[in-house]
């Protein structure tokens, strides 16, 4: 009894599809057991919320008058940098930039109260953002200064697109040395003071799809409050990571790019970020729908929090120098108890990606697919899979002699 | 005059095991109640105390306590929460010395004990939508 994602679009069109989220189907299943499950659901809905630094926004901004050439030049969204490196008139905003005069870490740790994610916040909440930028000048783009306030409403285009987001798995990042340390993780005490992690466990997009058979590039998915889709694999994407036997990677793994329409969007799911000591990024909100063509789909989509098994990582000292130290593996049931046990010792732990908020994006995709106004895309090519021998490489560095 | 207040020391690493208490008890006539005292992940110590006793003795005795390097906050300076940025995730649970956040078991939304809090300001910081907040 195999569906297609077209009979499910019918379904979808006529209000009559089953949707439920990726948390619900795991006691649906428990009663009614597989086979019976995958006839009766049609979707199941994913959710993730948590800070993700591969992030950006381009825009196109319009054409002033006297013409101005960005590209090449420079140019500054509240104070912060954007990339001029493309035409014109587009530039890009990137999740991590700081303005020329933040202090960064001269003061440590530094507070990196606003950058590129913030930018990105209050372009997407409506706010007046102040661009300013400077051009060489040419014959047919004279103009060398533009001081303006800039809205989202005007813009041409205002588009986010992350080349990684989504993690399949992430790390457990606890700190072995004697002092605090200040990390894209979060603030970590001494001598395993605390244990933070970050994925959303059992609601994970790609955690319920480990092999990625039903999400693939050109997956129509919830991004940011509005409707995005999967534009390519993400960078570090990396699919022949560690596995369970059954198919969850017990290390990073897959990732996505993520692509959408930034008008549509919402500052509830994009929020600007700053990590103490570390930088400033974007927490994005994702949602990807499941469609259950058949059981073997609905069996992976029902994994839990105890099956999934991630690597408490120290960040004083194993993971700067790219050491592959592991200390412990741990579930994210043991992680969402509150605490860990590592080298003997109970350890609190933290996450950095809200569970709650990952539960309302998928209850959100849910309604709108029962509804009928999200329909389902079939992928219009495959994301890089086990078979692909696809990696994730380091830098081999080959020193420059002059 | 007696004055009875409701104050937050901060005392730098060096100073943790010193007897100043003591001292501010004995030469300035004061009386105090600790409310609360915890050493943060920066050994700095923390202390909530109620100090009381005659105005000019308590005016004195803070001129030592900050003579000495600690540092002095009104307990009256709130830290409130902004629930429109909170996400929710739960960076703070682990940075509270006083375990002021908790998580509720079945929603898994951190809830904010403000009874709890002393005030130390290190949830402000490392709370990354910057959703704890000082009012003064
Ligand atoms: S760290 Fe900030 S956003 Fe996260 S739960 Fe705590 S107060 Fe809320
Ligand atoms: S200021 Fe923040 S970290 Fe300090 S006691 Fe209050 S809630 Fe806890």
């Amino acid at each position: 009894m195999a569906k297609t994602i077209k009979e499910i679009n019918e379904k979808i069109k006529e209000g009559k599809a089953v949707v439920v989220t990726a948390e619900e189907i795991i006691d649906l299943v428990k009663e009614k057991g597989v086979k019976k499950a995958a006839q009766e659901v049609d979707v199941v809905t994913t959710g993730t919320f948590g800070p993700m630094c591969s992030s950006a926004a381009y825009i196109n901004i319009g054409h002033s008058k006297p013409r101005i050439k960005l590209g090449g030049g420079r140019a500054y969204l509240n104070d912060v940098p954007a990339y001029t490196g493309l035409a014109a008139v587009d530039i890009l905003i990137g999740a991590n930039a700081l303005p020329d005069d933040d202090p960064r870490n001269r003061i440590y740790p530094g507070e990196f109260n606003y950058g590129g994610g913030h930018v990105i916040e209050g372009l997407v909440a409506g706010k007046d953002i102040r661009l300013v930028a400077t051009a060489y000048g040419t014959d047919c783009y004279p103009r060398k200064k533009l001081e303006t306030w800039i809205n989202i409403k005007g813009l041409n285009e205002a588009v986010l697109f992350n080349p990684r987001n989504a993690y399949q798995n992430y790390n457990v990042a606890v700190n072995l040395s004697d002092k605090t340390i200040y990390t894209y993780m979060g603030v970590l005490k001494p001598e395993l003071g605390n244990a933070n992690y970050c994925s959303a466990g059992q609601l994970s997009p790609l955690l319920n799809d480990p092999y990625y058979k039903t999400i693939g590039i050109g997956t129509k998915i919830f991004l940011g409050g509005g409707i995005g889709f999967v534009a390519w694999q993400g960078t570090q994407h990396d699919p022949t990571v560690l596995r369970s036997e059954k198919g969850v990677p017990r290390r990073g793994g897959g990732t996505l790019a993520v692509i959408g329409d930034l008008k549509q969007m919402a500052p509830r799911w994009l929020v600007g970020a700053s990590m103490l000591g570390y930088g400033c990024t974007l927490t994005v909100g994702i949602g990807v729908p499941i469609p259950i063509l058949s059981e073997e789909i609905l069996k992976y989509a029902t994994v839990t929090d105890d099956e999934i098994l991630a690597a408490v990582i120290d960040y004083a000292n194993a993971y700067p120098n790219m050491k592959p130290d592991i200390i412990t593996e741990v579930s994210y049931a043991q992680l969402k108890s509150g605490r860990i046990v590592v080298r003997g010792n109970e350890v609190p732990t933290a996450s950095l990606s809200s569970y709650p908020r990952a539960v309302e994006i998928a209850k959100i995709l849910k309604e709108w697919i029962a509804s009928g106004k999200f329909q389902l895309t079939e992928p219009v090519a495959p994301l890089p899979g086990v078979e692909s021998g696809v990696t994730f490489k380091p830098l081999k560095e080959r020193p420059i002699e002059d | 005059m007696t004055v009875a207040k409701r104050i937050v020391l901060h005392f730098p690493r060096r100073l943790v095991d010193r007897p100043i208490i003591c001292r501010l008890i004995k030469d300035y006539n004061l009386e105090f109640n600790i409310l609360k005292a915890v050493v943060t992940p920066q050994e700095e110590g923390v202390m909530v105390m109620e100090l009381s006793g005659e105005q000019d003795n308590y005016d004195k005795g803070i001129e030592f306590l900050t003579g000495n390097g600690v540092r002095i906050q009104a307990l009256g300076q709130d830290v409130i929460r902004n629930e429109e940025r909170c996400t929710h995730c739960g960076a703070c649970l682990t940075i509270c010395p006083t375990l002021a956040f908790e998580v509720d078991p079945t929603t898994r939304k951190v809830n904010f004990n403000e009874e709890r809090c002393v005030a130390c300001g290190l949830c402000i910081k490392a709370c990354p939508p910057r959703a704890m907040e000082v009012h003064f």
